[in-house]
């Protein structure tokens, strides 16, 4: 996984609560064998009419959004679906940060786990980061994970909480796989003893 | 004395392997079923490593999601399907892990499957990738969906990186009315705390009219848990979830089966258990349910009208809700028993299993499908299906003017070639009514079976209560 580092990019508004994987990526779109390519087809179904043709009045079709890498979006966002193409998509739109008043479980730990930083803040706040991610050319932020703060574009500054071990995995670009293989004599020494007093979990 | 825990403490502790300071967790587990939507990467990363699969012995892979449902003697048609299907035979061929094919009797929907071969255990911790793992809780288990990076790191170390999850309880008093189905007892509990009020938690259902459920009808209310935003539900193993197991291929038998047994005794929650959130909810308030909007929290009585936007004080839900009625091409105020369907849907890892299927012919059993309305029976698994049509609800079905499909996951998600035609509507026994769930711009009410059918019958959103009064009167 490639390290977290501090950026500074556009912020696209997408207010609406509840924003499902099945609409960050419809199922049809499943049907791949790979983790990249999926960013044409995020939002799909907002995104392109029948035809294929942009729809205008969609936030990621507008300058300067087209190059959005942090979105604000509304309560309970990625809700649904499982499917780690949700983050994938959004990562391979360009997206790196998504900030919101709550996120859906699955989707919270999928995105992380793809170097995806999600940013839980309250709800005035993610109000003000929306007013200001409709200001079109100026919806800039600064985004610095290791200090826990996102600069507004008026140079004020938000102070954000995260995880510790979230925080550590992204800033050095941790594998989750790597790093529980250390435990394994801990895994060795539980599958022996649960072998022993349940063996009928064995096959 | 140690602290009254609840099911969800006694497992997750049974479970435990490392904490560390802050909390996380890494935690064993027991089960992992594999489909061929969430799985290809997963290989893909540990083949790039040169890892194997720890425990094949402790995994289970099926297709499910895009397979077609009629003349399968063909094959898969679409190439990007029939890719997907045949990289999952050939990873399981090469990291050894045991896979039902696609012409094997028990191939089916996976959460339909695990319990039917007893791959599925009260006490054991469930993972899939796939958000309706939750459906194994049924029994006592721990299960939950989880993404690909997960599915390739529990393959690798038949174990999970987690964090401890706050316990709810949902206490239902009392009984069902007749009529009234473990579909309408989780659609009401969701409209009841949202779609984001057990976020964070595991779902513990209790009470009598948890209890008195058949497992079919628990793994129906396990689930939709995710549909209220719990990675999991949980209802205590009991007598009921015994009998359903004994015997099953794949449980415990002979002198294990009674150790088993006396280990699963121990699983329900202590009395004084400590609960984060509790709800109770009244059995016989409730009444059959059906979904107006597009996220499964919009839900109301059969007997109900479309909420008006106009009469919503909190401007941002008055928004929202005129969005969605937009979306399903709906007027305020109208009843809903007024609303036309164009296709029936009965299937899914919901409401896919035998117990389902009677419901629907019950109401489907000398009635026809009304005109103009397509209606599509697809059996969960190979043995569900033979199962039917041993009992000839088969007959039944085929004589209403039903379509009977082979088993999967179909119209659920439209992954397949059954989906709906833009602004289609569609009463559907599967667990998202999400914008597109069912194919780009078709329009979803959730319901029961028994609903559904009524619906296909009378060609428009129905009581089902109506039709059982109808027969009981001939």
């Amino acid at each position: 996984m490639k390290k977290f580092e501090t950026f500074d990019g556009v912020a696209a508004p997408l207010p609406a609560a509840n924003i499902d994987t099945d609409k960050i990526i419809p199922a049809r779109f499943l049907k791949t064998i790979k983790r990249t390519g999926l960013g044409k087809s995020l939002f799909n179904d907002q995104r392109y009419d029948e035809t294929g043709a942009d729809k205008p009045d969609f936030v990621l079709n507008r300058a300067p959004y087209r190059q959005a890498e942090i979105l604000i979006v509304g309560e309970n966002f990625g809700c649904g679906s499982s499917r780690e193409h949700a983050p994938w998509a959004l990562a391979d739109f360009g997206v790196r940060c998504v900030i919101a008043t709550s996120f859906a479980d699955i989707f919270h730990n999928n995105a992380f786990k793809n170097g995806l930083l999600l940013i839980t803040l309250d709800r005035d706040t993610v109000a003000t980061l929306m007013e200001d991610a409709g200001k079109g050319a100026n919806a800039r932020f600064t985004v610095d994970l290791e200090n826990q703060e996102i600069t507004r574009p008026d140079g004020s500054v938000v102070p954000f909480d995260i995880d510790p071990f979230r925080k550590h995995c992204l800033l050095n670009g941790l594998d989750d796989i790597g790093l529980t293989l250390r435990k394994l004599p801990k895994i060795d020494a539980y599958e022996a003893c649960q072998r022993s007093r349940q063996p009928w979990l064995y096959g | 004395m140690t602290e009254p825990r609840t099911l969800y403490d006694k497992i997750w502790d049974r479970h435990l392997i490392d904490e560390q300071d802050d909390g996380t967790s890494l935690i064993y587990v027991d089960r992992h079923l594999v489909h061929e939507v969430t799985s290809p990467q997963a290989f893909e990363g540990l083949r790039a490593a040169g890892r194997r699969v720890r425990r094949p012995d402790a995994t289970l892979a099926v297709a499910d999601h895009n397979i077609p449902t009629s003349d399968r003697a063909r094959g898969i048609a679409d190439p990007e399907s029939r890719l997907q299907v045949e990289t999952l035979i050939a990873n399981c061929a090469e990291f050894g892990v045991p896979f039902y094919a696609i012409d094997d009797p028990r191939q089916g929907i996976v959460h339909i499957i695990g319990p039917e071969q007893g791959f599925t255990q009260p006490g054991m911790t469930i993972v899939c990738g796939d958000s309706h793992t939750s459906t194994h809780g049924a029994f006592g288990a721990l299960a939950f969906g989880i993404g690909t990076s997960e599915v390739e790191h529990v393959l690798a170390t038949q174990t999970l990186i987690q964090k401890r999850a706050k316990n709810m309880r949902i206490t239902v008093e009392g009984a069902l009315a007749p009529g009234v189905t473990a579909k309408d007892l989780i659609l009401a509990m969701i409209g009841a705390i949202g779609t984001a009020g057990g976020t964070g938690h595991v779902i513990e259902y209790a009470g009598e009219a948890v209890r008195a459920l058949s497992m079919e009808g628990r793994m129906t209310v396990c689930n939709m848990s995710i549909e209220a935003g719990a990675r999991a539900g949980l209802i205590a193993p009991d007598e009921t979830t015994f009998a359903y197991l004994e015997g099953r291929p794949l449980a415990p038998a002979g002198v294990e089966w009674s150790h088993a047994l006396a280990n699963w005794r121990s699983l329900p929650s202590d009395p004084g258990a400590r609960y984060d959130t509790e709800v109770t909810l009244d059995a016989a308030a409730i009444a059959p349910q059906v979904t107006w909007g597009t996220s499964p929290e919009d839900v109301l009585p059969i007997t109900e009208r479309v909420p008006d936007p106009a009469a919503i004080a909190d401007e941002e839900r008055s928004r929202a809700v005129a969005h969605m009625l937009d979306y399903m091409g709906l007027a305020p105020g109208v009843a809903l028993t007024d609303i036309p369907v164009d296709v029936v849907f009965i299937g899914s890892c919901t409401n896919g299993r035998i117990e389902d299927l009677r419901a629907a012919a019950a109401v489907a059993r000398g009635r026809r499908v009304a005109e103009g309305v397509r209606a599509l029976v697809v059996p969960g698994s190979g043995l569900v299906k033979a199962e039917a049509e041993a009992e000839g609800l088969d007959r039944i079905f085929i004589e209403a003017g039903f379509e009977w499909r082979e088993p999967g996951c179909s119209m659920c998600l439209a992954m397949n070639a059954d989906k709906l035609r833009p602004g289609q509507r569609c009463a559907s026994t599967s667990n998202r009514n999400f914008e597109g769930r069912q194919g780009p711009g078709g329009r979803t009410h959730l319901l029961s079976p028994a609903m559904a059918a009524a619906a296909a019958v009378a060609g428009r959103l129905a009581d089902a209560r109506a039709f059982a009064a109808e027969e009981a009167a001939q």
